[in-house]
């Protein structure tokens, strides 16, 4: 992992493995640190982070990170916090499924067209909301 | 090792995001539950089981695992070992490659022909090491 010369926003997504909404935050957070907001995001294993590894320790709480969740259980979100990150976001998957309900993504391995359409509509709140942090700098 | 329960193995892959191997390891584990061992197989949440979720614990207790990870950092076989037991088997993916002729990997976030391929692969090997491990159902 790099840790970042400048600060950046941090997004964790879930890594839920059993459902498409964890795959959608997935493939939101890939959009946003590779593509829509490539020099002011990074993404962590949220798993290396939940195990205690310190160089993702010290990252998560020397800069803001944002969490995307795919089910109520938000796993991302509470392990940030548990490990005494930054926290300044949280965005779920299901709130951008309330907004498309005409979207019905269902493969998990890899995402169906829905799945991707509601990716981009997550990615797109995602960079929106670093871009408010940022901005408040 | 069972208890005599129905014959289900848990697959346990790292959440990988940062590296291409992880990407592996997930789509990997996926193809297994999904295609190759439908009905012999479980997966886990790896954060959620970190994160200390009771019916995961429990059922690591209880079942065999098996470990799949990106990296020789291997979160998942850590975690599994710390929280409910040694794996009966670990995957990494890393040395695994090391010993196959691969491609250059793609990106971690879309899996290209050579890659996939490679995952398939990896899918094999796990599937292969279930197999072992419902041979030796006790």
């Amino acid at each position: 992992m790099n840790q970042p010369t400048q600060k950046k926003v941090i997004v964790i997504p879930c890594s839920g493995i059993g459902k498409a909404f964890g795959s959608i935050s997935r493939d939101a957070t890939y959009e946003v640190t590779e593509k829509l907001r490539i020099d002011t995001t990074q993404t962590i294993c949220l798993a290396l982070l939940v195990s205690g590894d310190e160089e993702s320790l010290q990252l998560v709480r020397n800069n803001k990170c944002v969490t995307v969740d795919g089910c109520p259980l938000q796993c991302a979100e509470k392990n940030v916090k548990l490990a005494g990150g930054n926290l300044v976001g949280s965005l779920r998957v299901i709130d951008v499924y309330k907004e498309n309900r005409h979207l019905k993504p269902r493969s998990v391995t890899f995402l169906d067209p829905d799945g991707q359409q509601m990716a981009l509509k997550l990615a797109e709140r995602i960079a929106e909301k670093v871009d408010d942090l940022l901005g408040g700098q | 090792m069972g208890k005599g329960r129905e014959k289900k193995v848990g697959i346990i892959s790292c959440s990988g995001e940062e590296c291409v191997e992880g990407t592996i390891s997930r789509v990997a584990t996926r193809l297994v539950l999904g295609k190759l061992r439908p009905n012999e197989t479980v997966t886990i949440c790896l954060p959620l089981f970190l994160a200390g979720g009771r019916e995961e614990r429990e059922f690591t207790r209880d079942y065999p695992t098996i470990t799949v990870d990106g990296c020789d950092k291997m979160c998942a076989k850590i975690a599994t070992e710390r929280y409910s037991g040694k794996p009966a088997s670990s995957i990494v993916v890393t040395d695994i490659l090391k010993n196959w002729q691969c491609p250059r990997l793609s990106s971690r976030r879309k899996l290209n022909d050579e890659t996939l391929a490679v995952t398939r692969k990896v899918a094999d090997r796990i599937a292969e090491e279930v197999d072992e491990v419902l041979r030796h159902w006790v």
